[in-house]
C-alpha cells in the first residue's frame, strides 16, 4: 500500500542493519522477527521455571523450592508460555512476517499500530517476571481463580494483572491490524477464496482475540478493583461471586487456547502442500471449519468449570457444544492426511515435525473430547490429565508446529538453509523428551494426583521421575536447535531465492526479502497450491522481476 | 488389483477396531472402584479408550504409512497429484467424527444420569437440612446413585467445611466433628459442602468423585461407598502455598464398625451428662 | 484503559500517510476496535446481569435508582449524537464555521452529561464498596465515563483541526469522522447501560 513510500524516503527514519530489530520499526518483516525472538526469549525463560517444577516434583516432598515459590513458579510458567511465548510467536511473528506476503501488500494495514504491538510485549514481560524480584510472584496459577488470588500478596497478583492487560491490548491491536490487512490490502485481483489457508486461520484467529480478549480485560480491572479497593465482585465474604469470574474468565481463555492453534493450523497447512507436492486438499471445507471452531469456540466456556457447580442443563449443553469442535477440526486433519496421500514426500525437519504435530494433537484432541464429558471430567479435572491434555496440545501441537515453521521459513529470512542432520537431532530428542515427559502425566492425572501441588503421594515418585527425565531430554533438545540456528546464519548453505520450490507468495520474491517486499509490483498467485499442475500452466501474473517464476524447471529441485 | 486392495484396507479396519475394544476392554489405567458410581465410570472410560485408541492407531498408521509410501525416492523429481479434493471423502469424514461424537455425547449423557448428576439439585437436599443453613442455594454436585431407587436407605447427611488447609467433618445427627470422614459402606452419603476461606475441592479418586467446595455457594455431593477400605482425599483446587498437602481419608467402614465408631465418638450415643463440647 | 493507546497509534499513523488514497481502513479498523471495546462493556454487562440474577443483595439495599437525573442525561447524549452528526454534515459541505458550532455545543453536551454524572455519584446513598450492586454500577459508568471524557476531549481537537487551515478539511474528513463514528458507539453503549442499569 504504501507504494509512494519509496526507499529513499523510509531510509533515515529507521536504523539499518541488526539494530533495526531494536528499533522502533515498522516493517513487517522486522516486527515479526522481533516477536519471534522475543517470544523465544521467554520460551527459555519459560522452559528454565518448567525445569524447577519438574526438579521440585522428582521426589515426594516439597523440598527443592519453598511452597509459595513453587506457586509463583508454576504460575509465571503458564502465563509466560502462553502470553509471552506462544500467542505472540503464532499470531505475532509469524502473522507478521507471512500475511503481508499472502495478501500481497508491501506492510501491514497499519504498520505503526504493529510497532506499538509489539512495543507493549517486552516491557510487560519484563514487568511480569520482575515481580519476583520486586515483591513476590503472582501465586495463583495463570487462571488467578478469586478468591484466591485476592488473599494472596498483593503486590505480585496487581503485577500480573497489569502486565497481562498489556499484552491483552497488543493482542487486540495486533488482532484489529491482522483482520484490516487480510481483508482490505488485498492486492488487486486476489479473491478471499484464493488465499492461502494461513489467512484464513489468522482471520478466524483475529476475530476471536478481537471478541474475546476485551472480555477478559474487564474482568482483571474488577479483579484489581477487588484487590485494591476491597469491592467484593468476586469476593464471598463480601457479597460476591467467585463463579462469575470464572465463566468471564474461561470466555476468553478457552478461546484462546484456539487463538494458540488455529494459526499452527494455518502454518502446517502452508508447510505439508510444498514438502509433499500435492495441493493442499479440501481448501473449501478447511476455511469453514476454521470459521466453525471460531463459533464453536465462542461457545464452550465453561467445560473448564464442570465441577464448579454449574447447574445440569449447562454441563450439559457445554459437553455437546465442545464435542462438537472434534468435527471441524476432524475435518482438517483428514485433509492434511489426504493432503500427504499420493504425494512425494520430502521428509525433512519440517516435515518431521509437522508430522510430530498431527501426532500429538490428534492425542491431545482425543483426551479433550474426553475431558469434554461431564462425567469424565468430574474425576479427572484439575488433575494431571488436564496437564498431560494441554501439554500435548500446546507443545506437541503449537511448539512443534513454531519448530515446523522456523525449519520451514528461516531460507526465507537469511537466504540459508539449515542443517537437517541438527534438525532431526533436534525433533528427536524433542519428540521422545515430549512423550516421556508428558504420556505418564495421564495415568498420574488417572489414579489420584492433583495439579498444582509441591507435594505428592510416594506412589507417584517413580513415574514423576519418569516424566522430569522426559522434560531434561526437551531441555538438551534445544541445543542443537540453538547451535543450528545461529551456526547457519553464517555457514548454513545458500538456499537461493526458492529453495522449496514453492508457490505460495513469500517465496516468489528474494530471500531475504527486499524492504518493500517485492522490487516490482506484487505477484498474484490465485492457486497459491498449484502444485502438480504442469510446468507453464498456472496462472501466475508474476511481476517482479525474473527471478520470480523459474518454476518451469522445478525438475532441478533438490 | 482393486479388490484386494480393498479387502485389505477392511481387514486393516476390522483389526484396528478390534485391537481398540481389547485395548480399552483390558488395559486398566484406573484406581481401584470404591463407590456405586465408579464401576458406571469405569464403563465410560472403557469405551472412551477404545474409541481413542481406535482413532489414534489409525490416523498414525495412516501418518507413518504415507511417509514410508509416499517418501520422495533419492534423485525423485515431480509432484504428486494434482488432487484438490474429493466431496464423498470429504463428506464421510465429517459425518464420521459426527457420528462418534454424537454417540459419545449421548452415551456420556447417559452416564451422567445413572450417576444422578442429571438430578435437580436445589430441592430434596436443603429441605432435609431443614433451612439450617443461611444460603438459599446449593450447586452443583453430583446425586447418590441409589438415592431414589433405595429409598429405605435414607442418605446420611455430613457437614464438610473447608478451609486452608483441612478438611472438617461434622456429622449433625451424631454430632460428631472429626478430621476424617467416616462412611458406612452400601449407604448414601450426602455431603452439604462450605468453605470458609479460598475455593477448595473434594475428590477421592477410588469414588471417581469430585467437587468444588465455593465460599459463599455451598456445594453438595451425595455417594455410596462400596468397597471398605480407607482411601485418599484429595483437595485438588489450587488453594495456597499447602495445597499439596491439604489431603484426608475416607474410610469406608461395614456398617456395624461404622455404628461402633459413630457410638464410641458421638457425644449423644454416650449419654453422658457432660454437654457436647463440639460446636 | 485500552482505548487510550489506540487512538493515540491510530492518529499518529494517520498523520503520517494522510496524503495516501486508503483511508478507507482506518474507519474499518476503528470500528473493529469499537467492536472489541463493545465486548468489554458486554462482558460488565453479563457479569451484572448474572450478579443480579444469583446474588442477594444485604437487606436494605437495592437495585433502583433514582431516574430523573439518568434520563435526562440520556437525552444530552442523544442530542449530542445528533448534533455532531450536523457538525460531520456541515464539514463535508465546507461550512467549517457552521460545523465547529456544533462540534462545540456536542462538546458542551457531552460535559453536561459527566457534569450529570458527577452530580448522581454525589447524591446517591451508597459507595462503592457498599454492596455488589453499588461496586457493579460504579464500576460500569465510571468506565462509560471515561469514555465521555476521552470522546469530549477528542471532539474539542477535532474542534481546534476544524478551524480554517487545520488538519480537517473537505478532503481529509477522518479525524472528525472518526471521532463521530466513536462518538455513537458511546451513545449507544450508554442507551444500552441505561436500558440495563436503570430501567430493568
Ligand atoms: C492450544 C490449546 C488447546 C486446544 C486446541 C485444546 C483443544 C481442546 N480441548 Fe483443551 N485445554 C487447554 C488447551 C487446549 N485445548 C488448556 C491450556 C487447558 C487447561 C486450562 C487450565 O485449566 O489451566 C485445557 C483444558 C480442557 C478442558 C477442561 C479440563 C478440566 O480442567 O477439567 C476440556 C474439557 O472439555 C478441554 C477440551 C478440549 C477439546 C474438546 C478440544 C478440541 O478442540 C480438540 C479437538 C481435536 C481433536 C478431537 C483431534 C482431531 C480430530 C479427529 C482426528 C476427528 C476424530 C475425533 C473424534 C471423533 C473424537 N480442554
Ligand atoms: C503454553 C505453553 C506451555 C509450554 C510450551 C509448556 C512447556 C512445559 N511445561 Fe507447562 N504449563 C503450561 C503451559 C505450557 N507449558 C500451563 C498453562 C500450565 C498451567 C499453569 C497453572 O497451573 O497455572 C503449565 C503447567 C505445567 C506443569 C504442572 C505444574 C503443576 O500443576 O504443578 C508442569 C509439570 O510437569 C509443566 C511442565 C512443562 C514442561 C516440562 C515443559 C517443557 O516442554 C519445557 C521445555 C523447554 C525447556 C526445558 C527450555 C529449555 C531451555 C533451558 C532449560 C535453558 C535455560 C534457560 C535460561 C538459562 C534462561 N507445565
Ligand atoms: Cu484446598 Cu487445595
Ligand atoms: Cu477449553
Amino acid at each position: 500500500m504504501t507504494i509512494s513510500l519509496t526507499p529513499e524516503q523510509s531510509t533515515p527514519l529507521q536504523p539499518q542493519g541488526w539494530l533495526r530489530y531494536l528499533s522502533f520499526s515498522t516493517d513487517h518483516k522486522v516486527i515479526g522477527l522481533q516477536y519471534l525472538v522475543c517470544g523465544f526469549i521467554f520460551y527459555l525463560i519459560g522452559g528454565a521455571l518448567a525445569g524447577a517444577i519438574r526438579t521440585e516434583l522428582l521426589t515426594p516432598i516439597s523440598d527443592f523450592l519453598p511452597r509459595e515459590t513453587y506457586n509463583e513458579v508454576l504460575t509465571l510458567h503458564g502465563t509466560v508460555m502462553i502470553f509471552l511465548w506462544i500467542v505472540p510467536v503464532v499470531n505475532g511473528a509469524f502473522g507478521n512476517y507471512l500475511i503481508p506476503f499472502y495478501v500481497g501488500a508491501r506492510d501491514m494495514a497499519f504498520p505503526r499500530l504493529n510497532a506499538v504491538a509489539f512495543w507493549l510485549i517486552p516491557p510487560a514481560g519484563l514487568l511480569l517476571i520482575s515481580s519476583y524480584f520486586i515483591a513476590s510472584a503472582p501465586q495463583s496459577g495463570w487462571t488467578a481463580y478469586p478468591p484466591l488470588s485476592i488473599t494472596t500478596p498483593a503486590t505480585g497478583q496487581i503485577i500480573w494483572i497489569l502486565s497481562v492487560l498489556l499484552l491483552g491490548g497488543s493482542s487486540i491491536f495486533g488482532g484489529i491490524n491482522f483482520i484490516a490487512t487480510i481483508l482490505k490490502l488485498r492486492r488487486p485481483g486476489l479473491k478471499l477464496m484464493q488465499l492461502p489457508m494461513y489467512c484464513w486461520a489468522m482471520l478466524g484467529t483475529s476475530i476471536l482475540v478481537v471478541l474475546s480478549t476485551p472480555v477478559l480485560a474487564g474482568t482483571l480491572v474488577l479483579l484489581s478493583f477487588d484487590i485494591i479497593a476491597h469491592t467484593g465482585f468476586f469476593n464471598p465474604s463480601l457479597g460476591g461471586n467467585a463463579v462469575v469470574y470464572q465463566h468471564l474468565f474461561w470466555f476468553y481463555s478457552h478461546p484462546a487456547v484456539y487463538i494458540m492453534v488455529l494459526p499452527a493450523f494455518g502454518l502446517v497447512s502452508e508447510i505439508l502442500p510444498i514438502h509433499c507436492r500435492k495441493p493442499l486438499f479440501g481448501y473449501t471445507t478447511m476455511v469453514y471449519s476454521i470459521m466453525g471452531i471460531v463459533f464453536l469456540g465462542l461457545i464452550v466456556w465453561a467445560h473448564h468449570m464442570f465441577t464448579s457447580g454449574t447447574p445440569p442443563w449447562m454441563r450439559l449443553f457445554f459437553t455437546i457444544a465442545t464435542s462438537f469442535i472434534a468435527v471441524p477440526t476432524g475435518i482438517k486433519f483428514f485433509n492434511w492426511l489426504a493432503t500427504m496421500w499420493g504425494g512425494r514426500i520430502a521428509l525433512n525437519s519440517a516435515m518431521l515435525f509437522s508430522c510430530g504435530f498431527i501426532i500429538n494433537f490428534v492425542f491431545g484432541g482425543i483426551t479433550g473430547v474426553a475431558l469434554a464429558q461431564v462425567p469424565f471430567d468430574i474425576h479427572v479435572h484439575d488433575t494431571y490429565f488436564v496437564v498431560a491434555h494441554f501439554h500435548y496440545i500446546v507443545y506437541g501441537g503449537t511448539v512443534f508446529v513454531i519448530f515446523a515453521s522456523i525449519y520451514h521459513w528461516y531460507p526465507k529470512v537469511t537466504g540459508r538453509l539449515l542443517n537437517e542432520d541438527l534438525g532431526r537431532l533436534h525433533f528427536l530428542l524433542t519428540f521422545v523428551g515430549f512423550n516421556l515427559c508428558f504420556a505418564p502425566q495421564h495415568w498420574l492425572g488417572l489414579n489420584g494426583m492433583p495439579r498444582r501441588v509441591a507435594e505428592y503421594d510416594p506412589q507417584f515418585e517413580l513415574i514423576n521421575q519418569l516424566s522430569s527425565v522426559g522434560a531434561l531430554l526437551m531441555a538438551i533438545s534445544t541445543l542443537p536447535f540453538l547451535l543450528n540456528v545461529v551456526l547457519s546464519a553464517f555457514n548454513g548453505a545458500p538456499a537461493g531465492d526458492n529453495p522449496w520450490d514453492a508457490l505460495t507468495p513469500e517465496w516468489l520474491t528474494s530471500s531475504p526479502p527486499p524492504v518493500e517486499n517485492w522490487k516490482g509490483e506484487a505477484p498474484l498467485v490465485t492457486e497459491p497450491y498449484g502444485y502438480g499442475t504442469p510446468a507453464g500452466e498456472l496462472p501466475l501474473a508474476a511481476t517482479s522481476g525474473p527471478e520470480l517464476w523459474k518454476l518451469g524447471n522445478s525438475d532441478q529441485r533438490s | 488389483m482393486r479388490i484386494p486392495a480393498a479387502i485389505l484396507t477392511l481387514i486393516t479396519g476390522m483389526a484396528l477396531v478390534l485391537l481398540g475394544l481389547w485395548i480399552g476392554q483390558n488395559i486398566n489405567l484406573l484406581p481401584v472402584d470404591a463407590s456405586a458410581n465408579a464401576p458406571v465410570y469405569d464403563e465410560l472410560f472403557k469405551v472412551l479408550f477404545s474409541i481413542g485408541t481406535i482413532l489414534f492407531v489409525g490416523i498414525v498408521g495412516l501418518i507413518v504409512y504415507s511417509l514410508v509410501k509416499f517418501r520422495r525416492k533419492p534423485g525423485e523429481s515431480g509432484d504428486g497429484e494434482a488432487v484438490e479434493g474429493n466431496l464423498p471423502l470429504e463428506i464421510l469424514w465429517t459425518a464420521i467424527p459426527a457420528v462418534v461424537v454424537l454417540f459419545v455425547g449421548i452415551y456420556s449423557y447417559d452416564i451422567y444420569d445413572r450417576m444422578g448428576g442429571m438430578a435437580p439439585l436445589n430441592d430434596h437436599s436443603m429441605h432435609a437440612m431443614g433451612g439450617e443453613m443461611e444460603e438459599s442455594r446449593t450447586w452443583g454436585g453430583i446425586s447418590p446413585v441409589s438415592l431414589e431407587s433405595d429409598a429405605a436407605a435414607a442418605p446420611l447427611p455430613i457437614d464438610v467445611t473447608a478451609m486452608q488447609f483441612a478438611f472438617i467433618f461434622h456429622y449433625p445427627d451424631a454430632e460428631i466433628t472429626s478430621g476424617e470422614l467416616h462412611v458406612p459402606m452400601g449407604q448414601p452419603v450426602a455431603l452439604h459442602m462450605k468453605a470458609n476461606d479460598v475455593i477448595h475441592a473434594f475428590w477421592v479418586p477410588e469414588f471417581r468423585l469430585k467437587q468444588d467446595v465455593i465460599p459463599g455457594q455451598p456445594t453438595l455431593l451425595s455417594f455410596t461407598a462400596t468397597r471398605p477400605g480407607r482411601y485418599p482425599i484429595v483437595c485438588a483446587e489450587l488453594c495456597g502455598p499447602y495445597h499439596g498437602g491439604m489431603r484426608s481419608t475416607v474410610i469406608v467402614d461395614e456398617p456395624e464398625t461404622f455404628e461402633a465408631w459413630v457410638n464410641q465418638n458421638s457425644p449423644i450415643a454416650n449419654a453422658a451428662p457432660q454437654t457436647p463440647v463440639q460446636s | 484503559m485500552t482505548s487510550l493507546s489506540s487512538s493515540e497509534s491510530l492518529s499518529q499513523q494517520e498523520a503520517t500517510e494522510a496524503h495516501e488514497h486508503h483511508g478507507d481502513f482506518r474507519m474499518f479498523g476503528l470500528a473493529t476496535f469499537l467492536v472489541a471495546d463493545g465486548m468489554t462493556f458486554a462482558g460488565f454487562f453479563a457479569a451484572y446481569l448474572t450478579f443480579r440474577a444469583v446474588n442477594p443483595l444485604p437487606s436494605g439495599a437495592t437495585y433502583e435508582l433514582e431516574l430523573v437525573l439518568p434520563t435526562i442525561n440520556t437525552l444530552l447524549l442523544l442530542i449530542s449524537s445528533f448534533t455532531f452528526h450536523r457538525a460531520g454534515a456541515a464539514m463535508k459541505r465546507n461550512q467549517r464555521a457552521l460545523g465547529q458550532r456544533w462540534l462545540l455545543i456536542s462538546a458542551a453536551l457531552g460535559f453536561a452529561f459527566l457534569a450529570g454524572q458527577m452530580k448522581e455519584y454525589f447524591e446517591l446513598p451508597f459507595g462503592l464498596t457498599d454492596n455488589l450492586f453499588a461496586s457493579t454500577f460504579y464500576a460500569i459508568t465510571g468506565f462509560h465515563g471515561l469514555h465521555v471524557t476521552l470522546g469530549g476531549l477528542m471532539i474539542l481537537i477535532v474542534w481546534w483541526q476544524c478551524r480554517d487551515g487545520g488538519r480537517v478539511s473537505q478532503d481529509n474528513l477522518f479525524p472528525l469522522e472518526a471521532a463521530e463514528l466513536y462518538w455513537h458507539f458511546v451513545d449507544g453503549i450508554w442507551v444500552v447501560l441505561y436500558g440495563i442499569l436503570y430501567l430493568l
